[in-house]
C-alpha cells in the first residue's frame, strides 16, 4: 500500500465507493442546481432551461445583496465569538494532563449527538420569557428584595416594582446565540489539533528571553496556530452563513438571513431558478473564501516549516 | 480425505437449475396482481386525523394505511411538483387544489365511488375553486383570526388593527409568517379584498407592516399557539384550530374572528396524478365522508367538518362553539384565498422578502 501504481486493484476497490457517493449525492445535484439557475419558470411546474442570466441579474438587486452583506455579518460576529472562546478552551485542552484529553474532547463533541433542532428547540426554552435564564434571574431578584426587606428598605422598591424579564429570544441575539451555540465544538476542534501539532520549545525559548505571558501568546503562539485558525474560521464561518433553522426558529422580525430567502424560493415562492441562483453565489462565494485560503496557507507554509 | 460433492450438485449447476425456476416462476399465474394491494399512502398536516380513523379504515376495509406528514402546502406542492413519489390521498388548500388542477397534477374523482357525498352540507356539495368537485372532496374547514389572551387584552380584539396599526400591545403581538397571509390581513384591515392584485395596494400594506415591525415579537411559524400558551405573546394570529388546541389547556385564551373579516379556508381530499392504488384512496375518501367517522375526526380534531351528516351527531359544544362554526355575520365578511397566477405570488415574495429585510 505505499503507492497506488503498485496496487491499482486495492485501490480503486476502496476508492470507488467514496467517489460514487461524491458524484451520485454531491456533485449530480450540485450540477442539476447549477443548470437550474440558468432556467426560467413556465407555469406551475415546468421550468425551460434557457441559459438566462436573468436570475443571477435579479439576485444581485440591492434588496438580496443588503441581505446577503447583512448573511455575512452576523457569520462574521458568530465566527469571532467563536474565535475568541475557542481558543481558550483549545489551549486549556493542549495542555491538559495527558488522562483528561480524550474526555475533555469528548465533552466538546457530546453536542453533535443531539439533533440541531432539538438543540436550538432547547434554546428556546433556556432563553424565553419564561425560560430558564429568567427564572434564575427572577429567584435572584427575589432573593434581593427579601434582603432589602429584611434591611427595612422594602418599601423604597430599589429593584424595581416588578422583576422585568430579558428580552433574549426572538432578536438577533438569540440568533447569534443559537449560532455560536452550534459553531463552537466545529472551531474548538481544528484549533486543539494545530495547538496540539505546536512545537513547546518555541514557548520555552520566548520565555526564557524575557517575553511576558501576553506576548508569547500573541507574537508566538497565534502565529504557530494559523493554519489551524484559518480551517476553524472557514469551518464556522461557512456554514453560519447558510444557516436557515437558527434565525428561523430563534429571530425576529428582522433576523431574515439569506438561507431563509433561498429556503423561501424553493417553497411558498415556486420560483426554483432564482432559488438555484441565489444559492450558487453563496457558493461562489464559498468557493473565494476557500481559495484565499489555499493561496494564504502557500504563503505562510514557510513559517510552519518544522 | 476430499470430500466429493458429485458432478451433479457442482456450482454450475446449481446456478443453472436456479434460474431456470426464476424463469419459471416468471411465467406463474399473475392474476394475484390485477387488484391492487391492499395499502393506502396518505399524505397528511399533523393532527389533522381521528384517534383512530386509520384502525377503524383497516378494519372495515382491510386496507392498511401509511400516514406522511407534512409542514404546509408549500412543502406538499414542492414534493409533488416534479412527480408524485407515490401518495394515494392527499390534503390541500382550496387555492393550492386551484394550482395542482391548473398544473394538472390531480386525478379526477369517480363521483360514483363516493356515495356518502350526500352527506355533505350543500354549501360545499360544490365550490368555485373545483366546479363540479371534479377533482377533491371538502374535509375541513376554518378561518384565520386573532387569538388572544382574555385577562391581558382591555376587550376582545376584534379588528386587525391591533396587529397591524397600534402600539397598544407592543412586543406582544405575533404574526403568521406566512408572507402571503400576512399582506392578505393587511389588506382586509384597510378594507379590501384580500385577492386584490394592484401593487400600489400591496405596497401601502407593506409600508404598514414595515412601520408596525419594531411592536411585532416575531412572526410565528405555526406556533403562535403555543407562544399565547406559554405567555411569550397575548395577540397572535393563528388559525382557529391551532387556538382551540390550546383553548382546551387553559381558559384564559380565546379567539375571535375580526370585523374586518379574516380567511375562510378549506381543506379537501384529492387524488394526485400517478396515485398507486386509486381504487383504495376513492373507498378511503368515501369512508371518511361517512357520518360517524367525520364525527370522530372533528370531535378529535375540532376543526369545522363539511360534513352535515357528522356535525348533526355532534353535541352542542362543537356544532354551536363560535370559534369552529362563526356566525354567518360574521363568514359573510371573510373570503377564501385565490390563486392570482405566478406574477402575483412573485410579487408578494418580493414585498414578503423586503418586510423583513427593512
Amino acid at each position: 500500500m505505499e503507492h497506488w501504481r503498485r496496487s491499482p486493484l486495492v485501490f480503486w476497490a476502496t476508492s470507488l465507493p467514496p467517489t460514487f457517493w461524491l458524484v451520485a449525492f454531491f456533485l449530480a445535484p450540485l450540477a442539476i442546481v447549477w443548470v437550474l439557475s440558468f432556467g426560467e419558470k413556465q407555469g406551475l411546474i415546468a421550468i425551460a432551461i434557457t441559459w438566462t442570466f436573468d436570475n443571477y441579474g435579479r439576485a444581485l438587486n440591492a434588496l438580496y445583496l443588503e441581505i446577503f452583506a447583512k448573511s455575512m455579518w452576523m457569520a462574521a460576529v458568530t465566527t469571532f465569538i467563536c474565535l475568541v472562546v475557542a481558543f481558550p478552551v483549545a489551549f486549556a485542552i493542549t495542555f491538559a494532563p495527558e488522562r483528561w484529553k480524550p474526555v475533555l474532547l469528548l465533552l466538546v463533541i457530546l453536542p453533535f449527538w443531539t439533533n440541531l433542532l432539538i438543540r436550538t428547540y432547547a434554546l428556546i426554552a433556556v432563553l424565553r420569557t419564561r425560560g430558564y435564564v429568567n427564572f434564575t434571574l427572577e429567584w435572584f431578584w427575589d432573593q434581593g428584595n427579601w434582603l432589602l426587606t429584611l434591611l427595612g428598605l422594602g418599601e423604597a422598591q430599589l429593584l424595581g416594582e416588578r422583576f422585568e424579564p430579558l428580552t433574549l429570544l426572538y432578536n438577533n441575539f438569540a440568533v447569534v446565540f443559537g449560532l455560536v451555540y452550534v459553531g463552537l465544538p466545529f472551531m474548538v476542534l481544528p484549533l486543539y489539533a494545530s495547538l496540539d501539532r505546536m512545537d513547546r520549545s518555541y514557548i520555552e525559548a520566548s520565555l526564557d528571553l524575557g517575553a511576558s505571558q501576553f506576548r508569547t501568546l500573541f507574537t508566538i503562539v497565534i502565529p504557530l496556530a494559523k493554519a489551524g485558525i484559518i480551517s476553524g474560521v472557514i469551518i464556522t464561518f461557512i456554514p453560519a452563513m447558510g444557516s436557515f433553522l437558527t434565525p428561523d426558529l430563534l429571530g425576529g422580525t428582522d433576523s431574515q438571513m439569506i438561507a431563509n430567502v433561498i429556503e423561501r424560493q424553493f417553497k411558498s415562492a415556486n420560483d426554483w431558478p432564482f432559488g438555484s441562483a441565489l444559492s450558487f453565489i453563496l457558493m461562489y462565494a464559498t468557493f473565494f473564501a476557500l481559495a484565499l485560503r489555499a493561496m494564504l496557507s502557500k504563503s505562510g507554509s514557510a513559517m510552519e516549516a518544522g | 480425505m476430499t470430500i466429493h460433492l458429485g458432478r451433479r450438485f457442482g456450482r454450475r449447476s446449481f446456478l443453472a437449475g436456479s434460474g431456470a425456476v426464476a424463469a419459471g416462476l416468471a411465467f406463474g399465474p399473475r392474476f394475484a396482481h390485477a387488484a391492487e394491494e391492499k395499502r393506502l399512502n396518505f399524505y397528511n398536516w399533523d393532527t389533522y386525523i381521528g384517534e383512530s380513523t386509520l384502525d377503524d379504515f383497516n378494519g372495515a376495509t382491510g386496507i392498511e394505511v401509511k400516514m406522511d406528514l407534512y409542514a404546509d402546502n408549500d412543502e406538499l406542492f414542492a414534493k409533488l411538483k416534479e412527480g408524485n413519489p407515490g401518495y394515494d390521498v392527499i390534503v390541500p388548500t382550496n387555492d393550492f387544489v386551484e394550482r395542482m388542477i391548473e398544473a394538472k397534477m390531480l386525478e379526477e374523482i369517480d363521483h360514483s365511488k363516493i356515495p356518502n357525498k350526500v352527506n355533505l352540507d350543500p354549501n360545499f356539495q360544490d365550490t368555485n375553486f373545483d366546479p363540479g368537485r371534479k377533482h377533491s372532496m371538502p374535509y375541513m374547514w376554518g378561518t384565520i383570526g386573532i387569538g388572544y389572551r382574555k385577562s391581558r387584552v382591555d376587550s376582545v380584539p376584534d379588528s386587525w388593527k391591533w396587529l397591524y396599526d397600534s402600539d397598544r400591545y407592543a412586543g406582544k403581538i405575533a404574526l403568521l409568517a406566512d408572507g402571503s397571509t400576512c399582506i392578505q390581513m393587511g389588506l382586509k384591515y384597510m378594507g379590501h379584498s384580500l385577492n386584490a392584485t394592484d401593487p400600489a395596494l400591496i405596497a401601502k400594506v407593506e409600508e404598514m407592516i414595515i412601520r408596525q415591525k419594531p411592536h411585532i415579537k416575531t412572526f410565528a411559524e405555526d406556533n403562535g399557539q403555543d407562544l399565547l400558551l406559554s405567555g411569550e405573546v397575548d395577540l397572535t394570529m393563528e388559525w382557529n384550530g391551532d387556538i382551540l388546541q390550546v383553548m382546551a389547556e387553559d381558559d384564559d385564551i380565546g379567539y375571535a374572528v375580526p370585523q374586518e373579516g379574516g380567511l375562510l379556508w378549506q381543506d379537501c381530499l384529492c387524488i394526485p396524478k400517478g396515485a398507486p392504488h386509486p381504487e383504495n384512496a376513492h373507498a378511503f375518501i368515501n369512508y371518511i365522508l361517512d357520518a360517524e367517522a367525520g364525527a370522530a375526526i372533528a370531535d378529535f380534531i375540532q376543526y369545522a367538518t363539511a360534513n352535515q351528516a357528522a356535525k348533526d351527531l355532534l353535541p352542542p359544544e362543537y356544532s354551536e362553539n363560535p370559534a369552529i362554526f362563526p356566525p354567518d355575520s360574521v363568514t359573510a365578511k371573510c373570503e377564501a384565498s385565490l390563486y392570482l397566477g405566478t406574477d402575483h405570488v412573485r410579487m408578494m415574495d418580493e414585498a414578503w422578502t423586503r418586510i423583513l429585510a427593512a
